[in-house]
């Protein structure tokens, strides 16, 4: 349940992005995500509307892109995105050039950051 | 308007955390964020290192918890210098706590500082608080599909504590499976099987603790 704190630093820089751009209703933020920040896109949602009812961002639309996670392999470095297991299991990722399994570094993939906004 | 931004949405605690990094660099302090699950034995473990290493290195500890200063006093009690954080509720440290609580805390002649983060095994991964490392503890009765279920903190940490790890007799626990959890996508991650309970595998860590700390004063 860090989306609260995360959502507060979000609204923190939509409000300087729109006082430095002198813009007053927000229509859409967006944000882009990573696969492995441990963030849940509905908690994320949910606090975003909370923090925003009633001040000049209610309405706005958060659209969340989800970065996929991208490693590099532990053995031969060939750079590789794992496909999301079914459920939650998240732990088998052969190497597709080599078949290594373990040791790969992540090169994408804990992305947090506010890409745009659109507001008027 | 489109208007670009390309802001890292936790860049403030981020700024604080490298403002932390640079009052501990000139220190010479060690830092060690230390995360867990709750009751996996940070505590214990700290209690431990700070007795059996007391004669040889200085150490201090800040504790965070929603409530109560129970971690605080137990750890108090082996002498180190001790803070409670307590959160009112919130499910990790960031760096302005760790910061605003420096206040209180006499940093001089320090060889570590450890960070115990609130029991959690998803949101403290996600804020910087000035540490050098990042420690994870997992203890064999969660179970081995943890790092697979939780990988965030696994991919952060530079080391892994299996801790209980005497209990593994009385446990259908893996350790393989969870060695292999955790270095599939970390491949820096150092791991020690350890007991704070019993002793057993801290020689390990502790040698690991020595080394850092010379590490650290050498920068």
């Amino acid at each position: 349940m860090h989306e609260m704190s995360i959502a507060q630093s979000l609204v923190k820089i939509v409000r300087e992005e729109m006082a430095k751009n002198q813009v007053e209703s927000l229509i859409k933020v967006t944000v882009c995500c990573g696969r492995i920040n441990a963030v849940v896109p509905d908690a994320l949602h949910m606090a975003f509307e909370a923090l925003t009812r009633d001040t000049p961002l209610q309405g706005a639309e958060l659209d969340i892109v989800h970065v996929p996670l991208r490693l590099a392999c532990g053995q031969c470095g060939s750079h590789f995105e794992p496909e999301d297991g079914a459920d939650t299991v998240f732990f088998h990722f052969p190497c597709p050039a080599c078949g290594q399994d373990i040791g790969h570094e992540v090169v994408q993939g804990r992305e947090l950051h506010v890409e745009s906004i659109e507001a008027e | 308007m489109e208007i670009p931004v390309v802001r890292k949405i936790l860049e403030s605690n981020e700024n604080t955390a490298e403002q932390l990094q640079a009052i501990f660099a000139e220190k010479g302090i060690l830092v060690l964020n230390l995360m867990s699950s709750p009751g996996a034995g940070k505590t214990s473990l700290l209690v431990r290192t700070l007795s059996d290493l007391k004669d040889e290195l200085s150490m201090a500890v800040i504790e965070g918890d929603l409530q109560t200063s129970n971690d605080a006093e137990r750890i108090a009690a082996t002498g180190a210098r001790t803070l409670q954080i307590n959160t009112e509720g919130a499910c990790h440290l960031d760096s302005a706590m760790v910061l605003e609580s420096l206040k209180y805390l006499d940093l001089e002649d320090l060889d570590i500082l450890f960070i115990e983060n609130v029991g959690n095994l998803v949101c403290p991964a996600a804020f910087k608080v000035g540490e050098d490392w990042k420690i994870t503890l997992l203890s064999l009765p969660e179970g081995d599909d943890k790092p697979e279920k939780y990988p965030t903190m696994f991919a952060e940490s530079r080391v892994l504590l299996l801790n209980k790890i005497d209990l593994l007799p009385h446990l259908e626990f893996d350790r393989e499976r969870a060695r292999k959890g955790a270095l599939t996508i970390n491949r820096a991650l150092t791991i020690f099987e350890v007991s704070a309970a019993t002793g057993q595998g801290l020689k390990a860590w502790y040698d690991w603790l020595r080394q850092e700390v010379l590490n650290k004063k050498s920068r």
